[in-house]
């Protein structure tokens, strides 16, 4: 599986899942997000998924590009069009509806 | 506490220069330096231009970097509205000394799934500021944010930390937001930012729009509650205070010739107080702009330079009306000690005049200015606007010690038009023309009306245009000139 941070081309075939989890350093709010992310791919993208988690505070720069607002936030950047989420992710059903995961099974 | 002890302990809030035309007059020495500043307005006020001419200014003027953090238009976008007022926003943020950050906020793009803060929007702002040294931040509107994040409870938290950080920072902000009906902001804006609130006022009432700003607060200073007019230039934003409000002005002791000789003997025998100002008030056709003419042919011939404001006649028509009584100003013309400026009153509102004289004064730097004649200018305001701004114009010119010389047209030959009135008290020297008939015989009768601070005549003299210039003379009981004098 590729780790690949570009479109890439074997997604025809299968569903790639590059997701991007902004955080502002370990606050509690970040870490439940990452753990509630860790859970949804888990149960719902087994397999099929990439997670980067950005830290603004060591990269500020990166908030910009990215149009990072809320703290989390989740980019789901592929595969395309880009969805955003906000929140620390513990509503599961508002988070499958935001990506986007459909009949996964 | 003893009022030495009060004293000591009041501390004058500093300030910080926005460098735009008027408005730190009016403020005493600019924004509250630190802290936020509300600028509230409907759209299309000028809101945004405001706080660009902020940022901008502090870069070119005060070496206080600047960031801009737009909500509603994109740098490109911002870079190109404001390029026609010469602001270039690209070299200066070549030169790191601007950057223009654009939060771009879709609510289609924002599913909530728990709790969040706005720490994105922190780090962004934190970011920008430490990367060029900002002093100077712009918030373009953060009403953007009420429309596009439903949780409004965490919004509201976040704002009021947003300003608290914003002081901590010591950043001077600018912050922008639309009228309510009702309220002063749609969102409540005003509960976060509490030093000072500006408001912005755009209306148009009997074809003419005028902008207005108005100081509704500012902690720790004392400001005019007044609305000020203010125009957006091609140079941007111009505020016109009323100037020299403690009425200051030195009053110069020096005199200076009308242009024709018995005009001067009627003034005490020399003429009119340099600096002064002068109505010469009069029925159509009377001579008003003759007299003017004289005057400025005088000045010009001993060097000094004039402006000549016409608001009924071209430069030309002057120039050939003038040459009839043996007057010639071509020469002052183009030897560039006479400049003409025309222009029909109703051609634009009275806050558009007077930064066009205030601008062309500055310019040419004259020792005489005209304004021939004042009256139209009540077609354009009302009686209590024109006063205003007379008052302002003549405040101007004797601050810097010109000396102004205005006609006016009076409708009747006997008494004194009622629309002048109200500005005479402005005036030092007051002549009038009028025609007089006596014998079955037309003529026209010149005086003083009044003029401060010196002995004037109190005669009614004959006053002639002939084409050998104009002639004044003594009249007599029969109406007739006794005397010949040509000037």
């Amino acid at each position: 599986m590729e780790k690949a941070k570009s479109p890439v081309r074997s997604q025809r075939t299968k569903k790639n899942w590059e997701l991007r989890l902004y955080v502002a350093g370990q606050t509690p709010k970040s870490l439940t997000a990452f753990a509630n992310l860790k859970k949804i791919c888990e149960e719902h993208l087994a397999g099929q998924y990439h997670i980067e988690v950005i830290d603004l505070l060591k990269q500020p720069q990166l908030a910009r590009g990215d149009q990072i607002l809320a703290i989390p936030t989740l980019v789901r950047k592929l595969p395309s069009p880009i969805k955003k989420i906000i929140g620390d992710l513990s509503n599961t059903e508002r988070v499958l509806v935001g990506l986007d995961v459909r009949e996964q099974k | 506490m003893t009022p030495a002890n009060r004293n000591k302990q009041v501390k004058l809030l500093p300030k910080c220069p926005t460098g735009i035309e008027g408005l730190d007059e009016i403020t005493g020495g600019g924004l509250p330096k630190g802290r936020p500043t509300l600028v509230a307005g409907a759209a299309g006020c000028g809101k945004t231009l405001f706080a660009m001419e902020f940022l901008i200014n502090g870069i070119t003027q005060y070496d206080e970097p600047g960031v801009f953090v737009a909500f509603e238009e994109s740098a490109e976008e911002l870079t190109q509205n404001v390029a026609s007022l010469g602001f270039d926003l690209k070299a200066l943020m070549k030169q790191k000394k601007l950057i223009i950050d654009y939060v771009r906020v879709e609510r289609s793009e924002i599913e909530e799934t728990g709790e969040y803060d706005l720490d994105g929007l922190f780090i962004r702002l934190g970011h920008a500021i430490d990367t060029i040294g900002a002093k100077r931040v712009v918030l373009d509107t953060l009403e953007v944010l009420f429309s596009a994040l439903p949780n409004h409870g965490i919004l509201r938290a976040e704002l009021g930390r947003l300003f608290r950080w914003l002081k901590d920072r010591g950043v001077s902000a600018v912050v922008t937001a639309e009228r309510g009906e009702g309220t002063m902001t749609r969102f409540g804006l005003e509960e976060y930012v509490a030093d000072c609130v500006i408001l912005l006022d755009h209306r148009v009432t009997e074809q003419m729009s005028t902008r207005r700003l108005r100081i509704v607060k500012y902690r720790g200073t004392l400001h005019g509650t007044n609305e000020y007019p203010f125009l957006i230039t091609k140079e941007g934003i111009s505020v016109l205070p009323i100037t020299s409000l403690g009425l200051e002005h030195k009053a110069p002791a020096g005199r200076i010739s009308t242009g024709i000789k018995e005009l001067d003997d009627m003034l005490g025998n020399k003429g009119y107080y340099r600096g002064s100002t002068i109505l010469i008030s009069g029925t159509a056709g009377t001579g008003k702009s003759s007299l003017s003419a004289a005057f400025v042919d005088a000045a010009c011939r001993r060097g000094e330079h004039c402006l000549y404001f016409a608001f009924e006649e071209s430069t030309d028509q002057i120039l050939r009306n003038m040459r009839s009584i043996n007057i010639d100003l071509a020469p002052h013309v183009k030897k560039g000690l006479l400049h003409f400026h025309v222009a029909r009153p109703t051609l634009y509102g009275l806050e558009m005049h007077l930064v066009t004289m205030y601008d062309l004064i500055k310019q040419y730097k004259p020792d005489i200015v005209v304004l021939d004649p004042i009256t139209d200018f009540f077609a354009v305001g009302s009686k209590a606007e024109v006063k205003a701004a007379l008052t302002r114009i003549i405040d101007y010119l004797k601050m810097n010690q010109i000396t102004g010389l205005f006609t006016s047209y009076t409708t009747e030959d006997e008494g004194v038009d009622q629309t002048v009135v109200g500005v005479s008290s402005l005036i030092d020297t007051w002549l009038n023309l009028r025609n007089l008939e006596n014998n079955g015989e037309r003529h026209r009768g010149l005086f003083v009306l009044k003029s401060r601070g010196m002995p004037h005549s109190r005669q009614i003299r004959s006053f002639e245009l002939t084409d050998a210039g104009i002639q004044i003379g003594a009249m007599d009981v029969a109406g007739r000139r006794t005397e010949s004098s040509v000037s």
